[in-house]
């Protein structure tokens, strides 16, 4: 272990945060299935109103999609625009 | 922090962990400009937001010459076709807001056409306006003036004491939702379209020749068209959901 330098530990440090960050991903696919799922269960019960209710589903979905959209901001910015490189 | 962004992205552009130097998904300085001893940039997102504005101003005057010419109620192509547009958008905001809708007719529609123009330009071979955070920060602090400008007109100085409403303890964590509205608008907006630029610039920039040509559609039509048409769908009624909310608490 004598040849990693501190840059080194922090980019490496940095990409494992990265990778974690993404998992935050988990979330957003459950909700949205389970949405998808209601969605489709009231275009069953009532096909006339399929425009409204896919509407509704697509407004509710992006904005549960959130969250999983920082895990990704995260990791971008640990990737490509490093902020702990400049504080060593 | 957009400038932030952008800053830190153009230096680290040089330093890119990937394998291939062609994969480049971010702005790029073009021009140092110096005003009052500071140096600002020009960057690829300025010069993107001024051709989306000149396309859309453009398609507007053009639509109003067409209008202004001929016999009035005799409509051809192009004005059907924008009568159509106003009609939607029109609907889309009356449908949402019901009787508080008339003063922010003019404003949604500008910030859906403008957002849905910004995102799809990504199809033209333009780096999408919106996948700078600047963008969508800008549009959405205009929204978060408008929802608390609506507050303060509907309910004078109990629009501060609502926010001590349920508990006085609730104090702070209601004064961080207020400000997360516009944090979360523009980070929605910014992630769904960095994310499309970055897949799309790894397709382009790490495959052989043969799967660039014709296989990019599908990808094309879903992170431009797709996506892109459901986020400004989505900007556009929360918008308005967060206005008529402020405007109907005195109900």
């Amino acid at each position: 272990m004598s040849g990693i330098t501190n840059e080194g530990l922090v980019l490496m440090g940095s990409a494992i945060g990265a990778g974690l960050a993404v998992i935050a991903g988990i979330g957003p696919g459950i909700g949205q299935g389970i949405a998808a799922g209601h969605g489709a269960a009231a275009v069953g019960r009532n096909p006339g109103a399929r425009g409204e209710i896919m509407s509704t589903m697509l407004l509710g979905q992006a904005v549960a999609e959130t969250t999983g959209l920082y895990g990704l901001v995260i990791a971008l910015i640990l990737l490509y625009a490093n902020p702990l490189i400049g504080r060593l | 922090m957009g400038s932030m962004m952008a800053n830190w992205t153009a230096a680290a552009g040089s330093q890119v962990m990937l394998a291939d130097n062609a994969v480049d998904f971010s702005a790029h300085y073009l021009m140092p400009i110096n005003l009052f001893g500071q140096t600002v940039y020009l960057t690829t997102t300025h010069v993107t937001t001024f051709i989306v504005a000149v396309v859309i101003i453009t398609l507007a005057l053009y639509a109003r010459h067409q209008i202004m010419k001929e016999d009035y109620e005799v409509p051809n192509g192009v004005q059907n076709a924008i009568e159509m547009l106003v009609e939607f958008l029109s609907g889309v905001v009356k449908g949402s807001m019901g009787r508080h809708a008339r003063p922010f007719i003019n404003y949604v529609a500008t910030i859906m056409i403008f957002i849905f123009i910004s995102n799809t330009s990504g199809l033209f071979g333009l780096r999408p306006p919106t996948a700078d955070y600047g963008t969508t920060l800008a549009l959405a602090l205009i929204t978060f003036v408008l929802i608390q400008y609506s507050a303060i007109k509907t309910s004078k100085f109990r629009a501060f004491t609502n926010l001590a409403k349920p508990i006085p303890i609730l104090l702070p964590i209601n004064i961080i939702g207020e400000f997360a509205v516009p944090l979360s608008l523009s980070l929605r907006l910014f992630g769904n379209m960095i994310a499309g630029t970055v897949m799309m610039a790894l397709w382009y920039g790490l495959l052989p020749i043969f799967v660039k040509i014709g296989i990019p559609t599908f990808l094309h039509a879903y992170f431009d068209l797709f996506s892109g048409a459901i986020q400004t769908y989505v900007f556009a009624m929360l918008t308005m959901v967060y206005i008529t909310d402020k405007r109907d608490a005195e109900d």
